[in-house]
């Protein structure tokens, strides 16, 4: 899965709980879920669990506590999906 | 942590403590009881001269047992009251019947996932003739509360 596929499909799972569609609309590796899309901390639960059930890995703690942005939940679901 | 002591360690009093006992607990689901009074502060106001249970007191009771005692099982001795906090974030529910003065109502929470650290559950409430009440889904977190 190249960069492109994986940032579309992430977008297609924020974008329920995104509160602040302008920052939707201008979304890229630096958009902060809280900070710029105003997606409160139990929807970020939400996200990560749907991050789970998508590309079919498990989010540890530690893992989920760094996907606040859009560069984070890159990084950490291309190293899941090499672990597999 | 058993039955009794989870009622204790709620971070509720009087007159907005909803949950009188806990009847059945396991890492699935609870169920617990709460009986109206005949003077609830809120029948004054709810309705004029016609007191019946807000909607919003019936997700109040089965989020205090549906999540709040619910949770604080499920975090096994992780909870200390003067540390953490916990909130309600989300709820959706479809009321069926009135809940009127004195009546006794049950609520049976099942977990949907508990993960970091919030609570997702199905809840449903019934009246003393296992009438269906209340039904819907709500959600908590809790978290460290921080003195800024």
């Amino acid at each position: 899965m190249n960069k492109e596929e994986l940032l579309s499909k992430l977008k297609a799972i924020i974008t329920p709980y995104v509160q602040n569609e302008e920052g939707l609309k201008n979304l890229n590796i630096h958009t902060d879920f809280i900070k710029d899309l105003e997606i409160n901390s139990a929807n970020l639960v939400d996200v990560v669990l749907d991050v789970e059930d998508e590309f079919d890995i498990e989010i540890d703690n530690e893992s989920m506590e760094k996907m606040l942005t859009v560069e984070a939940s890159i990084a950490i679901i291309e190293s899941k999906l090499q672990e597999k | 942590m058993n039955k009794e002591n989870i009622i204790q360690k709620l971070p509720y009093t009087k007159p907005f403590l909803f949950v009188d006992e806990i009847i059945e607990i396991d890492d699935i689901h609870i169920k617990g009881a709460y009986t109206f009074l005949q003077d609830e502060y809120f029948y004054k106001g709810h309705f004029k001269d016609n007191p019946i249970t807000p909607g919003v007191i019936l997700t109040e009771c089965m989020a205090q047992i549906g999540m709040a005692c619910f949770g604080i099982y499920l975090l096994k001795g992780e909870w200390n009251q003067a540390k953490n906090g916990i909130a309600i974030t989300s709820s959706d529910m479809n009321f069926y019947k009135p809940v009127y003065p004195t009546e006794k109502v049950v609520v049976i929470a099942e977990k949907e996932y508990f993960r970091f650290n919030k609570l997702k559950c199905k809840v449903a409430m019934y009246n003393s003739e296992d009438i269906l009440v209340a039904k819907g889904i709500v959600s908590g977190m809790t978290f460290i509360k921080n003195d800024e």
